[in-house]
Formats: structure tokens, C-alpha cells, sequence
């Protein structure tokens, strides 16, 4: 089956590509970019007025399966995923079971691959259970299919097990992700430390929580001459480490999620629970220093940390809330409201962030690019749509969405996985 | 008597005007006197329904919401959390959606959680008088209190108020700190660095390290109670130490004005924050707030559940 997708804006970062021209899809790969293609049999796509990116690539998500499902599963996830102009997903392994056997690894792709109407990738646990302490068979998971390793929100306390991840994750073409916190720092706070805090009578998780493992990651990863890669950088200290680490050469890359920019810890004044989040919301200061740190470069991707939780699991004292912000339908809108459309960074920028830059972390080779061969992953996206974000109308069985009722421009229009439309919002612009 | 008291719940101090707070002492000031009765007992609020809901231990608090309610002839009702359905496992939530299908026109609750009152009315149909959240607010603690300064001082403008002690932890401190400032009064908090958080100095109060120096020429000497528990996760190193430091002893006390008064929210830590000679002394006015209890809250049950009787009162 061919997919001709017609005079549509193609934006490439890899090849710098961006001019209105015709993409043909054939067998699940990308045939061809050139003008006027005509392709006899082909179903069309017409696309002008829409923007043709490669396909988005969120680096960073929860989906509960195996062991939660009641909160999310492969499938719900990645119907979430494809509305919000995903096309590949990385998911973390904090689920019951654990990722960290081959076992699970394989579980998880074979019911991605039943039931999963986007690419789903597993990061594998660094450490067995999660718990800090022994090494999983990475080489062995690496092989099953895992694309990273990360402890996520049990982060290694370890150092010494840190290094030890970093150094042995040479021999794979693999990359470490930390989610950095000191769990004796953050105690058992509940939300930014800080005048808010105090204000509120909730306990605090200070920023020096997550820059002191920063800096331990830089210099550890400086030593082991290994990459890591930062999730959710949060505070203002750590883009500066960050920055700092960057200029050293240190092989260390970052992400940043949109509640980060765009939301801060003074939102939780009336203690609604989808605002709680790890790392919390930080203060203005820290949104401002994150904004900047997309712009000049410091930060390399956008990613959702997309927890789903159901309605009940939030329904609570804030004190006893999961931490969690349900992103992956919400994310591209909000960023090509008020990153694009407001001219913080360039369309181009933009789509590297979340597509490019995340394929060459995850070590994705045909993905994130629109090339001649490459996967015929592509999101169509519609700078101009106005939408209003409405969280009954998720595809994610979770709801836990803080910006309910926000009124944004610009939104995911189509999205095409292995040539396959998996999402479109106006299937009437399709025609055979 | 005014009507400039337009909410239907008392979560904070945050939420309230200095009018407002002048509404509910001088409210206060008037059922007062009902306390010192032969019969202690008007039909303000007869038919009324009030819940206490307290999901940690108290006595004082609940007991003095308790007397107020039957002062006011309303019906109250006690449920504390061990011997309720939280410890089956019933959520929050469930908890008060329960509690109101008995038709209570108030609920007053106490929670560990900051925040819980407000959660609760963002789904409760009852009007919710906060006994205290976590460590956010304790208004009525801090209306008391006021009633008790203006009772001594007469009125708050200038006044050299210092308190003392665990303020990171301490509701009290926070409602009196939004309090005393809406009334004018000066404020300096006292303690040790990791329970006094720097950014407190935005709330419009001074801090200051060493008591010593903090005392002199205050007005009134606010006490908190000193949690046992904190000197396990390091706030400060040992009790003994705590006390040497921070514990208000009468030769401390010298340093404040000559006509000062100490003030404790109770329940005291007798000879860790107040040695014993000063707790007993004079100059504290300790059993005259929890006295004083009594009429806050009922004045505070009359402005929101009074309704079209307020008139007969009046």
C-alpha cells in the first residue's frame, strides 16, 4: 500500500530540509521526496497547510503494563500517544514486574506489537528490581530489545553502582538515563521547596536534590567517558551544571517536560493533585531557566513523562496522591503554543527536540528523519488549529492533566506509523 | 453587630480580611460572657448540626469546639479516625460523602494533611471549619490567640511579638504569622536554621537565630511546642541542646518589656520549651487562651452557620 502525502511544508532537521514538496510512502518505508510525485494506486494525503515532520518520538513515558492496567496498557498508551502526534515511544520500567529481565523486555514488544498502534521501545531497569543495588544482564536485555536503562523514579542512591552502570554500558550501544534525586534531600516531600512551600504547609523537595545527582552523573560520566542522559531537568542549578558539563565535552545529553516550562509550583494553591509531579513543579525562576536552556541549545529534548493514574488514585489528600502529569496528549500543542507560535524556537527547532535529537539518544536509526529509506514515520501537524484541551476526551484512561480547559494554537493533525495513518483528526482530507 | 462576614468556610487566616478578623473577635467578644454563666447555654444555634471530624489526637481543640456547639445549643457529633471507617480503608473523600448524607450543616476538621480542608470543600455541600491541616493552618488556634492579645494589649499596632521554636512544622505559627501582620503587629520568628526557613522572611516577619537577642523589649513571647520526634531527623542535635539554646527560662525572660505575657498553644512540653517556674508564672496567660477558646469558636460557628437567626441574636 502506498501513501502519497501532497504539497505539504516538509520539515527535516536531519537534512535541514523545509519547503513544500511531495513525500511517497511505500512498503512502510519513505520512497521518495520530490515535487508533484505522482504515484498510480497510491492512496493521497493532501497536506498543504500542514506542516510534515519526522515522526515524533517521546523518549519518556509510563504505560502500566504489565501489572497496572487499570491506569494505562500498551494499547490505551499508545492510541494516547498517536492523537497527541507520536509515532514512537520509550517506555519506562517501573512496572509490575520490573523490566529488568528478558522475560518482561520480550513480554512488553510482543503486546506492543498485537496491540500497539505506535512503535513502543522499553528502557530496562539499571538494577535488579529497581533496588540500587545489583546490575541487570544489560547486554542480555540490550538484546532483547531494551533501547536504554534508567531506575526512573527509584533513582540509583548508589554511586558506586553508578559508575559501575556507566562504565559497563560501554560494551552496549545503549545510554544510561537518570532521573536525578537524592531520596534523603527530597525526604518525603510532595512539592518544591520553597516560599510556596511554606505557604502551603506542604514538604518540600529542594532543588539540591536533584542538582547534587547531576553533578555526581557529570562527574561520573566524565570519568567512565560514558554518556548519560538527565530526564526531566527541573531547576535552574541543574541546566547550569548542564551547561557547564556541555562546555567540558562530558557526554551528556538532557530533557525537559512541558509541565516544567510551562507550569510552576504557585499552581498548587488549591492542592489539585494533577498538579503533583516528580521532580514537583519548580518556581519561576526555574521555568524561566529552562525556557532559556531550550533556546540556547542546552536542553536537547522534549518529553512528556507521561504517568497516567486513575481519577480515584488522584482523589485524594495531596499528601497521599501518586505523583504523576498524564502529557502525551497534550504536549505538542502546548509546545507549538508557546515555544513556536510565540517565537521562543523555530518550527525546525522544535522538531528536532522532539524527534531527531530523541532518535540519535535512543540510538534510533531510521527514525527522526525524513530520508529516502528511513521508517515512513511522519506527524502532520496544523500550526494554526486552535484547540481546547478537554481531559474526557483522552485516549489515555488516565485524566491527570493540569491544563484542563487551556485554549491553545497548534496541534498534531495527522500521524503515520510504518506508513499507516494510526490518528488523523479530520479523516475527511484523506482521499484514495 | 456587623454582617461583614460573607464565607461559607474558615479554612485560613490567609482567606480573611483584618475586618473580617475584627468581625469574629469582637463576635467572640460578645459570647464571652456566656462561659461565666450559672446556665452556659443560649439557643443560638438550636437545630443545628455540627460534625467533628478529627483525624489526629486532640483534646483541647475538639473539646473546646465540642463546648462550643453545646453553648450554642447545636448538636455535635465526634468521630475521631482510629475508631472511624479510615482505618478500613475508606478514603477521605468517602469519609465526608458519608458524613453528609446525614445532613450536618458544619464540619470541623482536623487532618495531617496540608490541605485537606480544602480539599474537602471542593466537594462538601457543609460549610468546613479547618482544626488545624498538616502543617498549613490552624485559624481558629490563631484567632484565639488574637482574642487573648487584644484581651492583654488592647490592640496589635507595634506590638514586638516573637515566636518561638519548630516554625517550619508549626500551623499555629503560620496562621498567627498571616494574622498578626494583617493587624499590624511586628513579628519575629525564632529557632533554630533548619526549622526556620529563610524564605519565612517574605511573609513580611524577621527572623533571628538566637533568642536571646530576639526577646529583648518584646511584647509577648509565643511558645511552640518542641516535637520530640524532629531531634531524630536532625533538625537540631538533642533535646539538652535544644533547651539550652531556645527554652524560655525566667532570667530569658527579663530581656522582654517589663509588662509582657507568654503565650503556648499547647499541650506544653513542660521543661523542654518553658521551664517550669515561667510556664506557672503570672506573666503566662496559657489557660487564659484556652479559655478563650470557647467564645472564638463561637463566634466562629454563629458568623457561618447563623444565618437569618443572626438578627434574633442581634
Amino acid at each position: 500500500m502506498k501513501l502519497l502525502i501532497k504539497n505539504g511544508r516538509v520539515v527535516d532537521p536531519s537534512s535541514g530540509l523545509d519547503k513544500t514538496i511531495d513525500v511517497l510512502i511505500d512498503k512502510g518505508k519513505i520512497a521518495a521526496i520530490k515535487p508533484n510525485i505522482r504515484a498510480s494506486g497510491a492512496k493521497i494525503i493532501d497536506a498543504s497547510r500542514l506542516v510534515v515532520a519526522p515522526g515524533f518520538i517521546d523518549m519518556h513515558v509510563h504505560l502500566r503494563e504489565p501489572g497496572q492496567e487499570e491506569k494505562e496498557t500498551l494499547s490505551t498508551g499508545a492510541l494516547a500517544a498517536a492523537r497527541g502526534g507520536f509515532t514512537s515511544i520509550a517506555c519506562m520500567p517501573n512496572t509490575e514486574p520490573v523490566n529488568d529481565n528478558r522475560g518482561v523486555t520480550e513480554y512488553i514488544l510482543s503486546e506492543a506489537k498485537k496491540n500497539a498502534v505506535v512503535n513502543i521501545f522499553p528502557v530496562a531497569s539499571i538494577t535488579r528490581r529497581q533496588l540500587g543495588e545489583e546490575l541487570t544482564d544489560m547486554a542480555d536485555l540490550n538484546d532483547a530489545g531494551a533501547v536504554a536503562f534508567s531506575d526512573d523514579g527509584f533513582p540509583v542512591q548508589n554511586a558506586q553502582v553508578m559508575r559501575r552502570a556507566l562504565e559497563y554500558s560501554k560494551i552496549l550501544s545503549t545510554i544510561i538515563i537518570d532521573h536525578c534525586e537524592d531520596k534523603n534531600l527530597s525526604a518525603e516531600g510532595v512539592m518544591h521547596e520553597g516560599y510556596h512551600s511554606y505557604l502551603f504547609g506542604l514538604k518540600g523537595i529542594p532543588s539540591s536534590s536533584e542538582e547534587v545527582m547531576v553533578s555526581r552523573d557529570i562527574i561520573l560520566a566524565q570519568r567512565a567517558d560514558s554518556p548519560v542522559h538527565i530526564a526531566h531537568l527541573s531547576t535552574k542549578g541543574a541546566t547550569e551544571l548542564v551547561r557547564d558539563a556541555k562546555r567540558k565535552k562530558v557526554k551528556i545529553t538532557a530533557e525537559v517536560t512541558p509541565h516544567h516550562l510551562f507550569l510552576t509550583d504557585s499552581s498548587l494553591e488549591n492542592y489539585d493533585t494533577s498538579y503533583k509531579v516528580n521532580p514537583p513543579l519548580r518556581s519561576k525562576e526555574d521555568a524561566q531557566a529552562l525556557i532559556r536552556a531550550v533556546k540556547d541549545g542546552i536542553i536537547d529534548a522534549i518529553a512528556t513523562d507521561h504517568a497516567p493514574h486513575t481519577v480515584d488514585d488522584k482523589s485524594v489528600e495531596f499528601d497521599k496522591a501518586p505523583f504523576g502529569i498524564n502529557g502525551l496528549e497534550t504536549a505538542v500543542s502546548l509546545c507549538l503554543d508557546r515555544l513556536v507560535n510565540a517565537k521562543v524556537i523555530s518550527l525546525h527547532k522544535f522538531i528536532k527536540m522532539i524527534s531527531f535529537n530523541p532518535a540519535l539518544i535512543l540510538g534510533l536509526e531510521n527514525k527522526g528523519r525524513i530520508q529516502v529509506g528511513a521508517d515512513a514515520d511522519l506527524t502532520l501537524l496544523n500550526l494554526r488549529q486552535e484547540i481546547v484541551v478537554d481531559i474526557n476526551t483522552f485516549k489515555s484512561k488516565g485524566r491527570n492533566n493540569p491544563f484542563h480547559g487551556w485554549k491553545l494554537k497548534g496541534a498534531p493533525q495527522m500521524t503515520i506509523v510504518g506508513g499507516k495513518v494510526v490518528y488523523s483528526s479530520s479523516p475527511s482530507r484523506s482521499s484514495q | 453587630m456587623s454582617l461583614a462576614f460573607k464565607h461559607k468556610h474558615l479554612l485560613g487566616i490567609q482567606d480573611l480580611t483584618a475586618s473580617e478578623i475584627t468581625t469574629i473577635l469582637d463576635t467572640a467578644e460578645s459570647f464571652y460572657e456566656i462561659s461565666t454563666r450559672e446556665v452556659k447555654k443560649v439557643p443560638t444555634l438550636r437545630g443545628k448540626t455540627i460534625i467533628n471530624l478529627f483525624f489526629e489526637p486532640s483534646t483541647r481543640t475538639r473539646s473546646s469546639f465540642e463546648l462550643a456547639a453545646k453553648r450554642l445549643s447545636a448538636d455535635i457529633v465526634n468521630f475521631n479516625s482510629n475508631a472511624s471507617s479510615t482505618s478500613k480503608g475508606e478514603t477521605f473523600k468517602d469519609t465526608i460523602l458519608n458524613l453528609e448524607a446525614m445532613n450536618p450543616d458544619a464540619i470541623i476538621i482536623r487532618h495531617p494533611c496540608a490541605g485537606a480542608t480544602h480539599y474537602a470543600a471542593t466537594f462538601s455541600r457543609s460549610n468546613i471549619i479547618n482544626a488545624g491541616d498538616g502543617a498549613h493552618e490552624h485559624p481558629t488556634q490563631a484567632l484565639l490567640d488574637a482574642f487573648t492579645i487584644r484581651q492583654q494589649k488592647k490592640n496589635f499596632k507595634d506590638l514586638k511579638i516573637i515566636i518561638v521554636g519548630d516554625i517550619l512544622h508549626s500551623r499555629v505559627a503560620r496562621s498567627n504569622i498571616f494574622l498578626l501582620g494583617k493587624m499590624g503587629a511586628r513579628v519575629t520568628l525564632v529557632g533554630p536554621p533548619p526549622l526556620l526557613p529563610r524564605e519565612f522572611e517574605k511573609f513580611g516577619v524577621n527572623l533571628d537565630f538566637n533568642l536571646d537577642r530576639a526577646i529583648e523589649g518584646a511584647d509577648i513571647v509565643m511558645m511552640l511546642r518542641i516535637q520530640l520526634e524532629r531531634q531524630a531527623k536532625n533538625f537540631f542535635p538533642s533535646i539538652r541542646e535544644y533547651r539550652n539554646i531556645y527554652a524560655l527560662t525566667a532570667k530569658r525572660f527579663r530581656r522582654a518589656k517589663k509588662n509582657a505575657i507568654i503565650m503556648h498553644p499547647g499541650p506544653i512540653n513542660r521543661g523542654v520549651e518553658l521551664s517550669a517556674d515561667i510556664a506557672d508564672s503570672a506573666k503566662s496567660v496559657i489557660l487564659k487562651q484556652v479559655e478563650n477558646g470557647i467564645a472564638v469558636r463561637m463566634a466562629v460557628f454563629y458568623l457561618l452557620l447563623g444565618g437569618k437567626d443572626r438578627e434574633a441574636f442581634d
